[in-house]
């Protein structure tokens, strides 16, 4: 009897924590590392250092949250960190007209570029991977056509104050992508296109099928994606005051992929986990920033970063399989 | 119509059999299309470049494009391979500029280490790519992204976080990436040689045809017999060893282990790939094709180049949108192929 409990215990356990792993493993790994933070880094807790890991993740959770509807559609979108780049020089080339104009003009390039990325997919039904690979290339060659190639200063007070003004107390700059983190959740959860977008990604064929409109939810999200990239494109000037088109967004597609993955949305689409896209976000971040205040080199970052992109998709993948 | 259908039962045989012949040769000319396009429109791209651009015809010229598509032509080389098996290698830029600093780095202890050193640490981390991918069924873009950021750590860790640029000492692998033969660099005979190995290998070896099998169709092959696991494994450590290669050879031009170049290297390596009509769903695809693919990307930058007041901005833009157009024509030519 006794020895029975004994035996099939650990089998429990271990079906428990392979279930429970994939949902809530992130949320495991952020805790254990702000306790870690809290005992062996100096500071950790000082509002200055908080306010300094939220304003510098803000842009990567916004990527990342265009970034996962489009995973969830079982699709890819490696043109944001160009979409950045564009938003971030059209800014200064319209600011004349005003702060409100220049921004229009940001998001209207960038939902351009989603309008292209969406056809391609949806319509003339190229792979995602291939359809925003053009404009990958093209976008940032575009900006710095644009530019010039030059960095431009951004003195505009009011666009200034986006980057780093306060309100009650947290940078605008974090309000801003809480308030798109909410509404994002909203459309997945409670919205038709959220769940019109979640039976494309689990299956695109019987979708058809059943009568969705499968190519506008499509083009729609990436529109979406592209849009959002153009706000962290934005704020991005904003918070450096000036506009760099050949430095803002550089790799942020991979920053924001692995935010998604991390997160615990698998890349086989039909499931969007929106506060697990920001866990992943703040548990890179949260890494990025351990591993520097004790002083550990960029490289091992790159590193530890890598294996726990690995771990991640290798404890997801159990979950399927089951 | 069906009225001389049904007086006249010779004829609706004889029409069916000259649509079905029509059908036939319009599938074979959309094919050809398909698989040489890329070849067709570098033809073209050639003749223009050469009637607009007197310098183009030189033959200086021709050996500098040769020369700049070495390091490319390898990496798309190996991409090639993987996606036939229907995967994607996202670390071959990291492994290019790796590679490089490696090489540069050994280069101190003769010849043979600057060319077998970046081999074994590429060909290393595309054994892990291809052990993760075979073995715990991840998907290949992950599994290869974070080798991307593992490969870069790697080679910040060994070039005091990419300040340190190591000299190639050697001066014989110094001669090998300026030097040339018949009026054509050393490192263009090489990955010649080495493409024309790929080529065989692919078309006339099991594992080829192993590699077309694991693409076309993973379930099937595996119940055919094909040694799915061993050839994707194959094809990871093809394309790290090639990645790892290139980078040794421009560190031997260039003359030093250069940690700064290489970012979006594997996606051109993949544009190339996809514009000389190798499909990203795999089963399909020539390296003929993503010789066509590659050169067409030096024509184009050299052109870009030439006009002077361009700069590489355009050729970004340029590169783009002649992606997305010769994928789309693709994707259409494959279209129209199934239909008939």
């Amino acid at each position: 009897m006794s020895t029975e409990a004994v035996a099939t215990r650990p089998a429990i356990d271990m079906a428990r924590i392979r279930a429970w792993l994939p949902a809530y493993g992130v949320y495991a790994a952020i805790a254990l590392l702000v306790l870690y933070n809290i005992a062996f880094t100096p500071n950790f807790l000082a509002w200055s250092n908080v306010r300094i890991q939220l304003i510098q993740v803000a842009p990567i959770v916004i990527v990342a949250l265009g970034m996962a509807l489009v995973i969830g559609t079982e699709g890819i979108d490696l043109s944001v960190g160009s979409v950045m780049a564009l938003a971030a020089a059209l800014i200064p080339l319209y600011l004349g007209y005003g702060v409100v104009a220049a921004i229009a003009v940001s998001l209207i390039a960038g939902a351009a570029v989603g309008v292209v990325n969406g056809t391609l997919v949806a319509k003339v039904g190229l792979q995602p991977i291939v359809a925003t690979l053009a404009l990958f290339v093209g976008g940032r060659g575009l900006a710095l056509v644009i530019s010039g190639g030059q960095l431009k200063d951004v003195r505009n007070p009011d666009l200034l104050f986006l980057g780093s003004g306060d309100l009650v107390g947290l940078p605008v700059l974090v309000w801003t992508a809480a308030a798109l983190v909410l509404i994002i959740a909203f459309v997945v959860r409670r919205t038709v296109f959220g769940r019109r977008l979640l039976a494309i990604g689990g299956n695109r064929a019987s979708s058809e099928l059943a009568g969705l409109p499968v190519r506008r939810v499509l083009i729609t999200v990436y529109i979406v994606c592209s849009v959002l990239a153009s706000i962290a494109g934005i704020l991005a000037v904003a918070r450096i005051q000036s506009s760099d088109a050949s430095a803002v967004g550089l790799l942020i597609e991979l920053s924001a992929i692995t935010a998604v993955v991390v997160g615990g949305t698998p890349l086989t689409g039909g499931k969007v986990r929106v506060l697990g896209t920001v866990a992943g976000a703040l548990l890179m971040q949260l890494v990025i920033a351990t591993m520097i205040k004790h002083n550990l080199r960029p490289s091992t970052t790159e590193m530890v970063q890598a294996v726990i992109i690995l771990i991640a998709v290798y404890v997801a993948r159990e979950r399927k399989t089951r | 119509m069906t009225q001389g259908i049904m007086s006249d039962p010779e004829a609706p045989a004889a029409v069916v059999a000259a649509d079905v012949r029509r059908a036939e040769r319009t599938d074979r000319i959309v094919g050809r299309i398909q698989r040489q396009g890329a070849l067709a429109v570098l033809v073209a791209v050639v003749i223009i470049a050469a009637i607009a651009f007197p310098n183009f015809r030189s033959f200086d010229n021709t050996a500098t494009i040769l020369v700049a598509a070495a390091p490319p032509m390898l990496i798309a080389l190996g991409m090639t391979f993987v996606i036939i098996t229907g995967g994607i290698d996202l670390s071959v830029g990291s492994l290019y500029v790796l590679g490089g600093v490696v090489s540069a780095y050994a280069s101190q202890w003769g010849l043979l280490p600057a060319f077998l050193a970046p081999l074994a640490v590429c060909g290393v981390i595309g054994v892990a790519n291809g052990l993760l991918i075979a073995y715990t069924r991840m998907a290949p873009f992950i599994v290869t992204l974070a080798a991307l950021l593992g490969a870069r750590g790697l080679m910040r860790a060994i070039s005091d976080e990419g300040s340190t640029t190591y000299l190639v000492k050697n001066s014989t692998f110094r001669t090998f990436g300026s030097g040339s033969f018949l009026g054509i660099g050393y490192p263009v005979w090489l990955v010649a040689v080495i493409v024309l190995i790929g080529i065989v290998m692919l078309s006339r070896t099991r594992f080829g045809r192993a590699a077309y099998a694991v693409g076309g169709n993973q379930d099937a092959a595996s119940l055919m017999g094909v040694p799915v696991r061993r050839t994707q494994i194959w094809v990871y450590v093809i394309s790290g060893l090639l990645a790892g290669l290139a980078g040794g050879i421009n560190a031997a031009k260039l003359g030093s282990g250069v940690t700064v170049l290489g970012t979006g290297m594997e996606l051109d390596a993949i544009a190339a790939v996809v514009i000389g009509g190798t499909l990203l769903t795999g089963g399909a695809g020539t390296i003929a094709g993503t010789i066509a693919g590659v050169l067409l990307l030096g024509v184009i930058q050299n052109m870009i180049n030439q006009v002077g007041n361009l700069n590489s901005s355009y050729q970004q833009v340029i590169s783009g949108a002649f992606l997305a157009v010769v994928v789309v024509a693709q994707t259409y030519l494959a279209r129209m192929r199934r239909v008939t």
